[in-house]
């Protein structure tokens, strides 16, 4: 992938981000702190189909973000063919890996496992 | 040659002249036998237009002539001379003693170059990263070939690009870039401020090309907008405003 579609990506991740983590922080503010961390209000939230896929969408676009700035910074701290090439797949596969496992609490209490 | 100075000597002393004096500190490394620089110190004294370099050079004459310096035109045209002065990446011939506001001027070896000795640095990177984005004019047109004998612009054309075209090679950019310092492969903003000169000049056809070469893992996406090589520029070129005019049309903001 060229380096500027990249970073068109890196770019819109983090204006996405920045709107829906507001909605986000805006959606609790409307119940107490405590209450909104309480553990029957945090399930009805994973149950709730806009939010949960709002809260997948924070998860995504987060995950893309922060390893791609991880990736840029650790291509800046050293250089190599053999490093560079094993920080691009590692980034990759920790996108996947975070976004599998915040994936999976949602999945998990959409399953009635929690 | 001796005669001339004998005659120089000579001449009545200046009437505006008020000279001083400051410690000049000059680093001193030889990568073949040192592990780190010192620093040597002289006197010397100045008059209000003495520049760095000719302190330098007075160090040369009179205490130590294997200061090891790099220079020729003594006019911000050649762009030799460049060097840390007080810790800032500047032009020694364009650096005058008295705008320092210093009685000591330290001077070292521009940041980001490998050192040849004292304050001589090896300029290859720069070169190449220079060479690397095509700085001449990509045009399958040329008097030979075309009905026309040259490519006229006009004043609004020529404005486009005519700052960047300033640039001297002299690497005080480079020197002054906190991304050259970590990334070894980073082209560099001294590149893309010329990368940007060349796309900008109506009469290239390169700019897909050149944009092509910078768009990648070490190309201009690395510039952080620190904004320093701006600073530093002797020339007025402002090569942070040619990244971002460059990250325009890789962004799709300009054509």
């Amino acid at each position: 992938m060229k380096e500027s579609t990249i970073m068109k990506i890196h770019y819109g991740t983090a204006l996405a981000s920045v709107g829906l983590v507001a909605v986000h922080i805006l959606m609790r503010l409307t119940t107490g702190f405590s209450d909104s961390l309480s553990y029957e209000n945090v399930l009805a939230n994973y149950r709730s189909v806009p939010y949960v896929i709002m809260l997948e969408l924070i998860l995504i676009l987060l995950a893309v973000h922060g390893f791609n700035g991880l990736r840029v910074i650790l291509l800046e701290l050293k250089q190599g063919r053999v490093y560079e090439k094993a920080v691009s797949y590692g980034v990759v596969i920790g996108m996947i890996v975070l976004i599998g496992y915040g994936s999976r609490t949602i999945i998990m209490t959409n399953m009635g496992m929690v | 040659m001796a005669q001339v100075s004998s005659v120089a000597d000579e001449q009545p002393p200046n009437p505006l002249s008020t000279t001083k004096s400051i410690l000049l500190r000059i680093s001193r490394f030889n990568p073949e036998f040192d592990e780190t620089n010192k620093f040597m110190e002289f006197t010397v004294s100045y008059e209000k237009w003495t520049t760095v370099l000719e302190a330098i050079l007075d160090v040369k004459k009179h205490h130590d002539h294997s200061v090891a310096v790099r220079y020729s035109c003594r006019q911000a045209t050649c762009g030799s001379c460049g060097m840390l002065i007080n810790g800032k990446p500047r032009l020694a011939c364009f650096t005058k003693i008295s705008e320092l506001d210093s009685n000591v001027v330290t001077v070292e070896p521009m940041n980001n170059f490998p050192v040849i000795r004292d304050l001589a640095v090896k300029f290859e990177r720069l070169f190449d990263t220079h060479h690397k984005i095509k700085p001449y004019l990509i045009n399958d047109d040329s008097e030979v070939n075309s009905n026309e004998k040259e490519f006229l612009q006009s004043p609004k054309e020529v404005e486009n690009y005519i700052q960047f075209a300033n640039c001297i090679k002299c690497g005080l950019c480079n020197s002054a870039c906190p991304t050259m310092t970590t990334d070894s492969s980073f082209v560099g903003p001294q590149a893309l401020a010329q990368a940007y000169r060349y796309v900008a000049d109506s009469r290239d056809k390169g700019k897909d090309t050149r944009l092509d070469i910078i768009d990648e893992s070490h190309g201009i996406w690395r510039c952080h907008f620190a904004g320093s090589c701006s600073q530093v520029c002797p020339k007025g070129v402002d090569p942070a405003m040619g990244i971002q005019f460059l990250r325009g049309y890789l962004l799709g903001f300009r054509s």
